[in-house]
């Protein structure tokens, strides 16, 4: 039998493995992208296991939704991306200033 | 018991996939590194007892999703090196910052244990269970309304990335269908009187 909180502390590891990416490749923003996308992974993790150890499969339902959700959000993140790869060749976050933010 | 072992395995293998993503120069084997650790993820599922959503992950992340990916960082010509400059003089901070992470969600796993009876073990399902019919029957009796939006949200999707990716280039030969359709023959022509030539 898996523990629970072995699950929830894989999800943890994960989850702050990729928020730890984001520090670490601040500048690229395909794999802060990637990195989003592996933060959404840990969070489903979660709730997989929270559905499975309570027996209540809407934590499963919310899976699916939050998959729908991911995949829009790479479809139109890569979009952006080469978009704004084509108008300024580049896709370091620092040359993305126009706004001074 | 063996499924405690396969669940660390594979444990191991999700971490390793996750450190590749965050550590590979390349944009490349990052992605192959993503793919890595979603069918491993899958397989995690699957020891859950998260059949269809296992099978889903396979087929939407890395068969749609992760091969979109690949096309787009193939297609873009990045210049590599600018972008890893900065690289060990952030990694400190992330590593503290992942280890601190990790440090208060431990804690609150195990202190807190959630108000969870920890030893308690889920119900084994009875034979001949199908996870999909389950999750199928609630998806479209008690979460239809938001099934019906997940669906408008990739129709926006859909649009979105076309319009934002389709582009028209000025001075671009290209056929105006409407305008050949339109056309009439005396558009087309025109018939000049003169006189013959000839005779002097």
């Amino acid at each position: 039998m898996i523990p629970l909180s072995h699950v929830l502390l894989l999800s943890g590891i994960l989850f702050s493995l990729s928020v730890a990416g984001i520090f670490i490749n601040r500048k690229n923003v395909l794999l802060l992208l990637m990195c989003i996308e592996l933060m959404l992974l840990s969070v489903n993790m979660n709730f997989v296991a929270f559905s499975r150890y309570l027996g209540n499969l809407d934590g499963q339902v919310f899976v699916f939704f939050i998959l729908t959700v991911a995949a829009a959000e790479a479809a139109i993140g890569l979009a952006i991306l080469v978009v704004l790869f084509r108008e300024r060749q580049s896709i370091n976050v620092e040359d993305l200033d126009t706004m001074r933010g | 018991m063996f499924t405690n072992i396969l669940f660390y395995a594979f444990g191991a293998l999700v971490v390793i996939a996750a450190l590749g993503v965050i550590t590979a120069r390349n944009p490349v084997h990052c992605a192959l590194f993503l793919v890595f650790a979603f069918f491993t993820s899958a397989v995690i599922w699957l020891l859950l007892e998260a059949e269809f959503l296992a099978v889903t992950l396979l087929v939407v992340y890395v068969g749609a999703v992760m091969v979109l990916w690949l096309f787009v960082v193939m297609m873009l010509d990045i210049d590599l090196a600018k972008l890893k400059q900065g690289f060990t003089r952030y990694a400190p901070l992330g590593i503290l910052i992942a280890l601190i992470v990790i440090a208060e969600i431990a804690a609150v796993e195990w202190v807190r244990n959630l108000g969870l009876a920890p030893a308690a073990p889920p119900v084994p399902k009875p034979a001949g269970y199908s996870n999909t019919a389950e999750l199928g029957e609630l998806l479209y009796t008690q979460f239809l309304y938001p099934f019906e939006v997940a669906a408008v949200i990739l129709l926006v999707a859909i649009v979105a990335a076309i319009t934002l990716t389709m582009r028209r280039r000025p001075g671009q030969k290209v056929q105006d269908i409407n305008r050949q359709v339109a056309v009439r023959a005396k558009d087309r022509i025109r018939i000049v009187k003169m006189d013959a030539e000839g005779g002097q």
